[in-house]
């Protein structure tokens, strides 16, 4: 194993599957000098060149069009959109192209690329640059989503997309870029569709995505000083969903508290509970299944506002307290 | 061409204005005092400031996330905005917005725009709702370099021009989009020349003259005022701070940055009034001085101001 960042790791994922693989090519807004607006591809440009790590002109739709036109032919790129938001001006051509093609051709083509993006707010950049579209893109029968909590998954679940043949959707966060953990340095792919149980515990589920991943893990810490042992499940792809996880582990706590940085309103966490709720887990209920989420605004600019937004450490300890009760 | 006094008095105090006010939020942000990022337009004042005053008070403009120059030029209260890059609750969006957010809506600045190419379009509803009613007033719509490699751009231009629409488009070609040179995201040469495809005028200017900059933006100003429709403005600037708050620079040259810097918008505009005699020496320094001043005490206000109280936070999301 060696430390590395999320960043660190997304860029090494990249590079080796660019070196396996002829066809991976990036492609988007200054992704080779400048190295993405966030350092992620950095220095790959100078590696691989111009012709495979693509700078674009500032055109989402272009971006995407062309990615999933070069998918068709048997290419494999991995389109970067410099931040999430902008996805929306991707969209015709991600919903309405990538990810029916294959389905409306009678199963006679394929779509293998990737859509790396970062999303989530903290950054002081508001409401323009900070949504958590996620949910936008886990409606669209044909697109798989992944959400990436821990450098560790980042990596083996970028590999994973990238020999996926379908069209998957990369959602990064801005924040966790810069945190560590260990990755191995041997090649490993995390399979898509399996969660990971980040923390074992018997008095509640915690069912958490991305940055509240960490946050969650933090807030478990000071909820067993408490006497309260949270289990923590992080789905790390939200299409396909690891339900059996899930499920196993309602069946084990009984309680189930679900964050994400998204809007509560249509956010995944609603999926999440609607399939527990479906299945066998519900009769293990003990309680109500509480939703912490985004509230219902656009991201705020003021540092205080923004962060009173999303789902704090100190959130996620009183709502898992009321829940225990 | 004679030059008016007291136009001419009025332009420099506003790229003075401008000036100062960026240099402060960028010293303010580098010692913490500002959230997120920031896209500041030094540099570029001859463009924002030659352009917005060729407008009448009651006419629109639609700004970009380098929107600053934009903002001032359109007579906007520096006090507000300053708060608002504070996040304050009395700045110009309540703080939040942002930098990036700023509209006046009484000054009739429809707003900044984090979306690169997202007013483009505007502009044409805008536009269209000017003509419906059958105002004299106009809009004009400002861009950069890159956002006219967006799609909306065509489809903008496009309705513009067919509709016969009251709209000035200003694109500020500060020849970089980010890292990407309009060199490598163009084949064309000058990115008027697309004008042509739509049926509009489209004209290139110096964009550092502000004369050049302020007569070019009357012409068209007129022609959109008069039913003459759209034209598309290019003026030719150049930024001389990096991209945003996370610019490495690599993908330009000191040499390239310092060859712009000695064609200072400012600098050349004062030379001019000094030489033609419009202006003494004094009375210039004196502009930069009073408009050291307002900044200096929007800030004071923008410190003094109250954050927005949380408990508010849900609010303004629906009329
Ligand atoms: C739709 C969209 N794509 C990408 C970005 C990120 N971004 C912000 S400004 C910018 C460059 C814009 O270039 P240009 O239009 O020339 O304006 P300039 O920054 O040079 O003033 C980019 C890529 C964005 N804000 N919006
Ligand atoms: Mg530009």
């Amino acid at each position: 194993m060696k430390e590395m960042t999320y960043a660190e790791a997304v860029r090494e994922a990249l590079r080796e599957e660019m070196i396996r693989d002829d066809s991976v090519f990036l492609i988007g807004e200054d992704v080779g000098t400048y190295g993405g607006a966030f350092g992620v591809s950095y220095g790959l440009v100078d590696e691989f060149g111009e012709d495979r790590v693509r700078d674009t002109p500032i055109s989402e739709a272009g971006i995407m069009g062309a990615a999933t036109g070069a998918a068709l032919m048997g290419m494999r790129p991995v389109a970067e959109i410099m931040f999430m938001d902008f996805t929306t001006i991707a969209m015709d051509q991600l919903v309405n192209q990538a990810a029916k093609l294959r389905f409306m051709f009678g199963g006679k083509a394929k779509v293998p690329l990737v859509l790396r993006t970062p999303g989530g707010s903290g950054t002081g950049a508001a409401a323009h640059h900070s949504q958590s579209l996620e949910a936008w893109f886990v409606h669209v029968p044909g697109l798989k989503v992944v959400m990436p909590s821990t450098p560790y998954d980042a990596k083996g679940l970028l590999v994973a997309s990238i020999r996926d043949d379908n069209p998957v959707i990369f959602v990064e966060h801005k924040l966790l870029y810069k945190t560590k953990g260990p990755v191995p340095e041997e090649e490993y792919t995390i399979p898509l569709g399996t969660a990971d149980v980040k923390r074992t515990g018997r008095d509640l589920t915690i069912v958490a995505t991305s940055i509240m991943v960490p946050r969650v893990l933090a807030a478990a810490e000071t909820l067993a000083g408490q006497g309260i042992d949270a289990e923590v499940v992080d789905p790390r792809t939200l299409k396909p969903l690891d339900e059996e996880t899930i499920f196993k582990s309602v069946i084990k706590t009984g309680r189930v508290l679900i964050a994400h940085e998204a809007c509560k309103t249509g956010g995944a966490g609603a999926e999440i509970a609607a399939r527990i709720v479906e299945s066998d887990a519900f009769n293990y209920l003990d309680a109500p299944i509480v939703r912490l989420a985004g509230l219902d605004i656009p991201v705020p600019y003021n540092r205080n506002l923004e962060r009173r937004m999303v789902p704090q450490v100190e959130d996620i300890v009183a709502a898992a307290r009321e829940l225990v009760g | 061409m004679k030059l008016k006094r007291e136009l001419c008095v009025r332009m420099l105090s506003k790229m003075y204005e401008i000036r100062i006010f960026e240099e402060t939020v960028d010293d303010l942000f580098a010692r913490g005092l500002v959230h997120g990022t920031m896209h500041l337009s030094i540099g570029q004042e001859a463009s924002a400031v030659g352009s917005v005053f060729a407008l009448r008070d009651e006419d629109y403009i639609l700004s970009t996330h380098r929107g600053h120059g934009h903002c001032i030029a359109k007579g906007a209260d520096i006090n507000l905005m300053m708060a608002e890059f504070l996040g304050k609750e009395t700045g110009y969006c309540r703080g939040r917005g942002g930098s990036m957010h700023i509209a006046d809506i009484e000054g009739r600045n429809l707003g900044a725009n984090g979306v690169v190419g997202g007013g483009i379009p505007l502009a044409v509803g805008v536009g269209l709702s000017l003509k419906m009613r059958q105002t004299d007033e106009i809009v004009m719509g400002f861009f950069g370099d890159g956002a006219a490699n967006q799609g909306a751009f065509h489809e903008a231009l496009n309705m513009a021009a067919i509709w016969t629409l009251p709209v000035v488009y200003v694109c500020e070609n500060n020849q970089y989009g980010m890292s990407m040179s309009t060199n490598r995201a163009f084949k064309i040469e000058r990115i008027a020349q697309r004008a042509d495809g739509y049926g509009m005028v489209g004209v290139t200017v110096d964009g550092n003259d502000v004369l050049e900059v302020y007569e070019a933006a009357a012409k068209a100003v007129d022609r959109a005022r008069s039913g003459g429709g759209p034209t598309l403005l290019e003026c030719v600037t150049y930024r001389w701070k990096g991209h945003s708050k996370s610019d490495q620079e690599r993908y330009r040259t000191k040499d390239e940055i310092e060859a712009w810097k000695r064609r200072d918008p400012i600098k050349l505009f004062r030379e001019r009034l000094l030489t033609e005699g419009v202006i003494t020496d004094q009375e210039a320094a004196g502009f930069e001085e009073q408009a050291s001043r307002t900044i200096a005490e929007a800030v004071e206000f923008a410190k003094s101001s109250a954050e927005p109280d949380p408990d508010t936070i849900l609010e303004g999301v629906y009329a």
